[in-house]
């Protein structure tokens, strides 16, 4: 496994910071905030990374995809997590693209993946409740036989890009006590299923996701995705491979938090000189940088973890998220305390990187679940 | 066959022929190891035999050119030499100061009359080298130093003191830092000077450290006569050479450092070591918290390693060195001390022995290596001053 960018990686990454640059930047995702946005994001620029290929990054050519790997898509995701694009990414391509994917059910994934390729479906992952943090065992909606298929009941909490999603893979307890690894099944829901409610959530860093109820949705047997009771596996593997994708995508964001705190500490005067003359501030911006480095290391390792099938990649995986966790809160908060006054108001950028880096952390475990993960890993 | 196929299979044979079976199996720590020098005792006869053959084919000093005892290899080649001597965990044949500081430095701007004498006894392992940076009164501000080096004829005369000089005790020659011109700004005043320590008038007195031991000592010069031949670069250039000599060693440090992820001594693993003196709970350690601080050292110590691996693939590539380089001196010592720090709050109170019965021998160790761990931040330019190099010439931030 090589830590070094090739030559068409490099030109991805050139492509990808481009496009963030010129289609996508912070102003936009502002003036969408700005207008409460209904939908939140841009379908027109939507259509536009399908028509670049990124939807379809990672899926295999038979699916209409690029068949190229997750080295290639942490470079996207990281460009445009400079720019906190907020297009369904994680949910399309990471959480409800991968779950297909890795069902290996042909006939669900040929029915669903070259529309969300194309851009002309987006698919969710309903798999977080109320009381079950990071657990992704803690299942307690319930999927009860009901004739030759299943009657669902419960609720999804804060389902990434929920709001406009197609389909839904759901996370449901077909057997087994609250936090079993086994008696977890994953369903495939489409949008519009009777007893199917979702409602919009506002967060706090502006993305979007959705309150999901199943009041007693019924679906034939056929809408099981993978094995009966055995989901969780599945549903492991998807998150590990999301958690790289927002790894990198927090990569990009702490990045230019602290490109941004560098450009202040070398223009704000005071005393007569740029507040970056001063070896308190100095200090403090040498320890962001050696953590973003580290950070950056961390996701290559991940994301190429997961192109070779690693037998460590869930250890890469843990190693990355609670790197970047713990970086992006750092360049942030740094961010804000070093541009001071103005670093308070929503008129600087800055803010939108701390809200974005607070609830990427809290997204599929921080950095004390991670550390923990690790531990549980190597066997103490 | 490809050549470095080829290759491999020629070293594989060699290894196999040459290697002292007594040596296999035993690749020994960073400090531990062969350092040479006119004082050297010989530990076994097979260390001995094991250097003189290594020597007798340049691979104690794999990519230096062969003129000057070398085995004149490609970055590849001994890639695949390193490689195949982890595959039958031998020791490096000699290591030290010659090889990882004076010599790369010897190599860049040394005259061919230096490189001549000099570098054939350091890959035989005949000399050994410390070096002269730090004064009393010149430590973070080194370019302050005061040592000094007044011209006598074809001489200088050496008067002044150094400190930190690292093993200056079992030393043969010292490299050293001195002022040639005091009227000049202080960086354009420095000479790069080579030393022989037998000179009349060198005088080395070992310093007790708090850990117990005195690697470092305080190194006396007066009115020592150095031919004007031994002087490195140009008069009054040493400081471009010093700083040169400052890259290879932050090198050598954070590579000593980062590479120690996982070593728990005897016992194994770190995890396994802290489960002895902490027990488990259904396979998981019984302390929370210092179960979180384990895991978060060995992800930090990984992270290292993966950040320094992208650097060697980048320079392998041919790319030049990046900012990321910058980080390793820092980081890779602070990381150790926590490890240190660590290691000694998981033997509890049996890291407190100093020596004598009730200590297990490792815990002792474990105490006097935390003790040493302080220095790191310390030695070979402070985390400060890294931190000071990195806001400037990375981050460019303003003086």
């Amino acid at each position: 496994m090589e830590l070094i960018r090739s030559e068409d990686q490099e030109l991805i990454a050139k492509t990808a910071a481009d496009f963030a640059k010129e289609r996508s930047p912070v102003a936009r995702i502002r003036a969408l905030r700005d207008a409460n946005d209904p939908l939140g994001y841009s379908p027109a620029l939507w259509k536009e990374m399908a028509e670049l290929g990124w939807i379809g990054m990672v899926f295999p050519e038979s699916f209409g995809g690029a068949g190229l790997g997750f080295a290639e898509l942490a470079l996207v995701m990281e460009e445009l997590g400079r720019t906190l694009a907020p297009e369904p990414f994680l949910s399309t391509v990471l959480l409800g693209g991968q779950a297909l994917l890795l069902s290996g059910d042909e006939a669900k994934a040929r029915a669903w993946l070259p529309r969300a390729i194309a851009g002309d479906a987006i698919l969710a992952l309903a798999f977080q409740e109320a009381r079950s943090r990071y657990d992704l065992a803690a299942v307690e909606t319930r999927a009860e036989r009901a004739g030759r298929g299943f009657r669902i009941s419960g609720e999804k909490i804060q389902v990434l890009d929920g709001h406009v999603a197609d389909a839904f893979v759901v996370a449901a307890r077909s057997a087994g006590g609250p936090r079993d690894e086994q008696g977890v099944t994953l369903f495939l829901v489409e949008k519009g299923a009777p007893g199917l409610a979702v409602t919009h959530q506002a967060r706090v860093d502006g993305r979007n996701a959705a309150l999901v109820a199943f009041e007693g949705v019924e679906v034939g047997a056929g809408a099981v995705l993978g094995a009966v009771d055995a989901g969780f596996a599945l549903l492991s593997r998807v998150v590990d491979r999301a958690t790289v994708g927002l790894a990198a995508e927090m990569l990009g964001g702490m990045q230019q938090a602290f490109a941004l705190t560098l450009d202040h500490l070398k223009s704000r005067q005071q005393f007569g000189v740029p507040i970056g003359s001063f070896q308190a501030l100095k200090h403090r911006a040498a320890n962001v940088y050696i953590e973003l480095e580290l950070a950056k290391s961390a996701v290559m390792a991940a994301a190429r973890a997961v192109d070779a099938g690693a037998p460590d990649l869930a250890k890469l995986v843990s190693l990355a998220k609670a790197r970047c966790s713990d970086a992006y809160l750092l360049a942030a908060n740094e961010g804000v305390q070093m541009f001071g006054g103005v670093g308070m108001t929503d008129e600087y950028d800055i803010g939108f990187y701390l809200k974005r880096a607070r609830a990427a952390e809290l997204t599929f475990g921080d950095a004390a679940f991670h550390r923990a993960r690790w531990a549980a890993l190597s066997g103490y | 066959m490809s050549e470095l196929a080829r290759f491999r299979s020629d070293v594989r044979a060699w290894l196999e022929a040459s290697a002292p079976t007594g040596l296999r199996g035993r690749p020994g720590s960073e400090l531990e190891g062969v350092w040479g020098g006119r004082q050297w005792r010989w530990e076994n006869p097979d260390q001995k035999l094991w250097l003189e053959r290594c020597a007798e084919r340049g691979y104690t000093a794999p990519t230096w050119p062969r003129e000057v005892g070398g085995g004149g290899l490609s970055k590849e080649e001994a890639k695949v030499l390193a490689e195949e001597m982890r595959r039958l965990q031998l020791p490096p044949p000699v290591i030290g100061f010659g090889l990882t500081m004076i010599g790369p430095t010897l190599l860049a701007f040394g005259n061919e009359e230096q490189k001549r004498e000099h570098l054939p006894k350091i890959c035989r392992g005949e000399i050994r080298w410390c070096q002269g940076y730090s004064e009393p009164g010149a430590g973070s501000d080194l370019a302050g130093l005061q040592t000094r080096a007044a011209p006598d004829g074809n001489d200088f005369l050496v008067n002044g003191t150094k400190v930190w000089t690292s093993y200056a005790d079992k030393a043969d020659w010292i490299f050293a830092l001195v002022r040639t011109d005091p009227q000049a700004k202080k960086q354009e005043g420095i000479t790069f000077l080579l030393i022989d320590m037998a000179t009349p008038g060198v005088s080395v007195r070992p310093i007790r450290l708090i850990s117990g031991s005195s690697p470092f000592c305080e190194t006396h010069f007066t009115n020592v006569r150095v031919p004007k031949k031994n002087v490195v670069h140009q008069v009054n250039a040493g400081w471009t050479v010093a700083k040169a000599l400052l890259g290879h060693e932050r090198t050598m440090v954070a590579e000593a450092f980062g590479s120690g992820g996982g070593a728990g001594g005897r016992r194994g693993t770190l995890g396994e070591r802290a489960k002895h003196h902490l027990g488990s709970e259904n396979g998981r350690l019984a302390d929370p918290v210092l179960r979180d601080q384990l895991a978060q050292l060995e992800m930090d110590t990984r992270a290292f390693a993966l950040t320094m691996q992208r650097a060697r693939d980048a320079a392998q590539a041919g790319h030049q060195p990046g900012p990321e380089s910058s980080i390793f001196k820092v980081y890779g010592t602070e990381v150790n001390m926590r490890r240190q720090e660590l290691l000694v709050r998981i033997a509890g109170p049996q890291g407190l022995g100093w020596e004598g019965p009730g200590f297990d021998p490792e815990d002792l160790a474990t105490t006097r290596d935390w003790l040493r761990s302080r220095g790191n931040s310390i030695e070979g330019g402070t985390s400060e001053i890294q931190r000071n190099v990195i806001a400037k010439r990375v981050l460019g931030l303003p003086d």
